[in-house]
């Protein structure tokens, strides 16, 4: 469907009582992977940072306007940037500690530090998830973070779980460092990491006592999935968990390391949906990686997998939706690419998001953003001040008092209610639907009034929005007019209609005033007398309300 | 939203009591909770209502209120634009004033003894810019002082302290004040949190009566959007008492048509009609500010200004007629309020320019009928820097109509209007009896004692995780921060030690992940 399609189509609605009747059928599309050759506008933009990043910075926004779509997404699929250095210890280490890390400073990293001491551990694991709030808030130009939450959700495990801090860190730093790598080294990573061989008892799973969990999961949850077409067996999977017998996780050098003695040496037969596959026992010091490596290419050569995963990225960066349309015209040639790539997972994401699918107006604006979209996003496209990077103490309480958010939002990063991730990129039929309800919609708006107005303020350092810092970056901010359009089409991916923003303009910025121009007097002086203290106050707190009020809609909640 | 299910989610997690209070699931708080404290208390409330009708825009006191005892220094002043003498409407007892010959729906409430106007109100040094001369009149606070609370926020909140933790409850269930509005405006923002509801416009109101919503398109975003707003609908938590009363007032008597004020003022009766025990309702009409052409050059007593005095007038009349009609007339008092007056001297493109006091009405069967304060002087030639200086200060009129028609006890008056102001004869004392604080709700923080003189005991609930505790001025001024750490849930105490800070009311405010909780402290010698 084109814009002018769209526009008309939303016209004619418009006229419609809509709420209160059965929704109406919604269109899906047929557009497939054709590369997008559409207007490269800010509303195009936005689309693609708010689904590839965390929220879509208007500095971003702008720098992504001075490329082709081309650049653009190809920058966005080559992050620059180093990976992060580790989190270090802020944490506090008074009090009845058995095995104090006395041993490292303060502002030092902990992840070479061993260390089982349960209070110790826990402390690690909240610094950890601080940590890692802190990379998604001040994210580079890049996929890398969504992606790296991708992975974490998709290979899900629980910090509380896995227990030691450092297993944590050592998983996440592997979905991070790989996050636009192989998918099938990946799997491969992840099946002898440490932190899954613990979460998912691959550990205890031995020739004598086999434990299925992970090899169940491995087809289950990570490579074939549930679909229709994805018909191993119930003996499929208890071969797949022979093959996986013998490996351990080392807890002093948080390595993963293999036991022969341990290992099923025996030949494991896989049903038709492998092929009847045979994989020969290997009783060698090496036999672990022989047998792995050739379970997984049994699997991988399975063309569902390519369409499992194509699947899972699909939900991620585009819709729930995927009905027999977008099976034959995106999923397939998807996972006909990724195969073609050797399982690469870069020309896929560079297919889809160079794609007509992607730009298309049925794809913009259906997602329901994650708490950590609306969180992290809140913080980014407002400029959020956080204190200088060298202040680690009240970074961490800031990053703090946002896990906590998206936590109570229902989005526990680093634990997700279990293995199979967050219900929201899985559970039918409501899919994102899941993330709102009576419960966490009132604390997702009581967190943007409070973002907007006071702020959160922690250890004595304080987040809060303040408006004036991305109104200044929109076209003819004295405007009211302009300013509320402006303002309201940067942050929601529904344009409201122009009886709203008349009336939005006059009841906040005008204060119910005719006159344009108070507004303009007022915020010229603002910008040329700032401390004016009665006008500033008078600027910010419309400011503030039309932020607010703006956030409060429903329309903020899409992306 | 059952409210079954919105108490289980507004309340923290605790046991649920087998027995159910007026219908109401509790959670089993200690018997000495406030709140199950406030759920076994009698109310004692007052059902007295006000209604606060502002005129956006500077409204041009002079030609609503003409001073005919100086007639001819007001003829020299503004020729262009001045109500012949002969014109104005008379007030029963009051020759020295007429009323703007539109203004014939006010003339019969002053005839009728339900009208009384205040001349020449306003405040030291004032503000001729829109917004913060509006700004003075919401917080009601000096000329030079930047307050970031409401005056009837701040009543409300003495009111109801608790507000908005454990709300609505059995002994308060509707909203504490409504707002039509987009935004509740500062008006009604208490120290911390907005203490009002706002219904966006009259359409929307009866779109919230009649379940009709703004369309989405048809897309998957469009399906999306449906499904959020579903959801906030469901959690708005009085939608479905405001539609409940609603639902309960079948018939109104007559409304102007083309009236915007009559209509919002149509739906404050139907609330106060439907039972809710909502306080204040804030409506607003804009377009006051007529810096040019105000009247027509051929007849000075229509055009613009004319227009908009004769819609007041008449909306104020019909919605008076209209509590009558419902019976419910003895208790609502409204006033009317506009950020300035407008310039003695009126300006050559027919239009006056921004200015300082000016008169208001307070209107109701229980006011006390007719003018207070002299009229004002005009000068036999007034430049164009003349202004008119108040009488009265406008926080008087706030106070007075706290005091004598909310009943808030006068020792407490001064914790709401931030200093003293003088009483005005406005209304009938007589209605009111004593009102106590509604301390329903859920309480998370608390001082003893309070008033204090130089420390204080602070105790509050934390459900665990970061927890923060400051002290806070009526500036909104952070004056200290006593607790800023982690906390495993439960309940501690820590002192204020107020020092050398003056003595007055100051807020202390608890953070604790989502909520917020806040509590008056008064400190006195």
């Amino acid at each position: 469907m084109d814009r002018r399609k769209f526009l008309s189509a939303y016209k004619k609605q418009s006229c419609k009582k809509a709420a209160f009747l059965p929704p109406d059928p919604v269109s899906r599309t047929s557009s497939g992977l054709n590369p997008y050759a559409g207007p490269w506008t800010q509303t195009e933009i936005i689309h693609l940072l708010k689904r590839t990043m965390f929220g879509s910075k208007k500095a971003d926004v702008d720098y992504f306007q001075t490329l082709t779509m081309d650049q653009a997404v190809d920058e966005l699929l080559n992050p620059v940037a180093p990976l992060p250095a580790p989190p270090v210890k802020e944490y506090d280490t008074s009090g009845t500690i058995t095995t104090p890390d006395t041993n490292i400073a303060a502002g030092t990293t902990w992840v070479n530090d061993p260390n089982n001491d349960g209070t110790i551990t826990s402390r690690r694991r909240a610094s950890f998830k601080k940590w890692w709030m802190g990379n998604m808030v001040t994210q580079d130009r890049s996929v890398r973070e969504k992606m790296t939450m991708f992975w974490h959700n998709h290979f899900a495990t629980e910090t509380v779980d896995i227990g030691n801090s450092q297993f944590v860190y050592k998983h996440h730093a592997l979905l991070r460092a790989s996050a636009l790598g192989n998918f099938m080294s990946l799997v491969r990573a992840v099946t002898v990491d440490p932190a899954m061989l613990i979460y998912l008892n691959g550990r205890y799973n031995t020739a004598t006592a086999p434990d299925e969990n992970y090899g169940r999961e491995l087809l289950e949850l990570f490579c074939c999935g549930k679909g229709p077409k994805s018909l191993y067996t119930e003996a499929d999977v208890k071969a797949a968990s022979k093959v996986l017998t013998g490996w351990q996780a080392n807890s002093t050098t948080f390595t993963p390391y293999f036991t022969a003695s341990r290992h099923d040496r025996n030949n494991k037969q896989f049903s038709a949906f492998f092929n009847n596959t045979v994989i020969t026992g290997n009783a060698t010091a090496n036999g672990g990686d022989i047998e792995l490596d050739a379970l997984l290419n049994m699997i991988f050569s399975v063309p569902e997998v390519s369409k499992y995963i194509c699947r899972r990225l699909y939900r991620w960066f585009v819709y729930y939706d995927i009905d027999s349309t977008v099976e034959a015209n995106v999923i397939e040639p998807l996972a006909a690419i990724l195969k073609t790539n050797n399982f690469e997972i870069k020309p896929v994401l560079n297919a889809l998001l160079k794609s007509d699918h992607f730009y298309d107006v049925l794809n913009q604006g259906c997602q329901i953003k994650s708490p950590v979209d609306l969180v992290v996003g809140v913080c980014r496209e407002y400029y959020v001040q956080f204190p200088p990077a060298t202040d680690f103490m009240g970074n961490y309480g800031l990053w703090n008092s946002l896990v906590s958010q998206v936590n109570i939002m229902q989005q526990n990063i680093g634990d997700p209610p279990d293995v199979s991730g967050w219900k929201a990129y899985y559970q039918e039929p409501q899919f994102y639907e899941i993330w709102i309800n009576s419960d966490t919609l009132p604390k997702r708006n009581q967190f943007t009034d409070t973002m907007a107005a006071i702020g959160y303020t922690v250890g004595g350092k304080k987040i809060v929005i303040d408006g004036t810092i991305l109104f200044k970056q929109l076209p003819s901010p004295e405007d009211p007019n302009a300013l509320v359009s402006n303002l309201s089409n940067f942050i929601l991916r529904i344009p409201l209609s122009t009886a709203s923003l008349k009336q939005i303009k006059t009841d906040i910025l005008l204060s119910g005033q005719a006159n344009d121009a108070y507004w303009t007097d007022a915020w010229t002086l603002f910008t040329t007398t700032p401390g004016n203290t009665a006008n500033t106050t008078t600027v910010r707190n419309r400011v503030r309300d039309l932020i607010k009020y703006l956030m409060n809609l429903a329309e903020y909640q899409l992306a | 939203m059952k409210r079954r299910k919105f108490l289980k989610n507004s309340i923290p997690a605790g046991v649920i009591l087998p027995g159910l209070i007026n219908g109401y699931s509790i959670k089993a708080f200690a018997e000495d909770s406030p709140f199950v404290q406030a759920l076994m208390l009698p109310t004692t409330q007052t059902d007295h209502v006000l209604v606060l009708v502002q005129l956006n825009g500077g409204n041009d006191g002079l030609n609503m209120v003409i001073p005919i005892e100086y007639y001819g220094a007001y003829m020299n002043a503004r020729p262009n634009i001045a109500i012949p003498q002969n014109k104005t409407l008379a007030i029963p007892g009051a020759d020295k004033i007429g009323l703007h010959p539109s203004m014939t729906g006010l003339q019969e409430l002053f005839k009728t003894g339900k009208a009384t106007v205040v001349q020449s109100v306003g405040y030291p040094a004032p503000s001729f810019s829109h917004f913060r001369a509006t700004d003075i009149w919401m917080s009601a606070s000096e000329s030079n002082q930047v307050v970031n609370s409401g005056w009837t926020g701040r009543y409300l909140n003495y009111e109801y302290p608790n507000f908005p933790n454990g709300y609505p409850n059995s002994t308060m269930k509707d909203p504490l004040a409504i707002q039509i509005g987009s935004v509740t405006s500062l008006t009604l923002q208490g120290p911390q949190v907005s203490m009002g509801m706002s219904i966006s416009n009259p359409t929307n109101f009866y779109n919230l009566i009649n379940g009709v919503q703004d369309a989405a398109p048809n897309t998957p975003a469009g399906k999306e959007l449906n499904y959020v707003r579903l959801v906030s609908q469901q959690t708005q938590q009085y939608a479905t008492v405001v539609k409940d009363a609603a639902a309960k007032v079948p018939t109104q008597s007559a409304y102007p048509t083309g009236n915007s004020l009559a209509e919002q003022l149509k739906i404050v009766a139907r609330l106060i009609k439907g039972g809710l025990s909502t306080r204040v309702y804030m409506v607003s009409f804009g377009g006051f500010d007529t810096h040019s052409v105000q009247v027509n050059t051929t007849d000075t007593t229509t055009g613009t200004h004319a227009t908009l005095l004769q819609r007041v007038s008449d909306a104020i009349k019909a919605f008076q007629d209209d509590l009558k009609f419902l019976g419910v007339e003895d208790r609502v008092v409204g006033m009317t309020f506009s950020e300035f007056g407008r310039r003695i001297k009126s300006n050559a493109s027919g239009g006056t320019d921004h200015g300082a006091a000016a008169p208001l009405f307070v209107f109701g069967k229980n006011v006390l009928p007719g003018v207070i304060g002299n009229t004002p002087v005009i000068p036999t030639s007034a430049s164009v820097n003349d202004n008119i200086p108040f009488q009265y200060d406008f926080r008087s009129v706030y106070a007075t109509l706290l005091e004598n028609w909310l009943c808030v006890k006068h020792s407490d008056l001064q914790n709401i209007m931030l200093k003293n102001f003088q009483a005005l004869p406005l209304v009938n004392a007589g209605s009111c009896s004593t009102v106590k604080p509604n301390l329903s709700g859920i309480s998370l923080i608390t001082n003893y004692p309070n008033p204090f003189t130089s420390k204080t005991t602070i105790s509050f609930q934390t459900k665990g995780g970061h927890t923060l505790v400051q002290v806070i001025d009526a500036m909104g001024t952070v004056l200290a921060t006593l607790v800023d750490k982690d906390y495993k849930s439960g309940t501690y105490t820590v002192t204020f030690d107020s020092g050398s800070l003056p003595a007055g009311v100051y807020y202390v405010r608890l953070q604790n992940l989502t909520t917020q909780n806040i509590r008056t402290m008064l400190k006195v010698r």
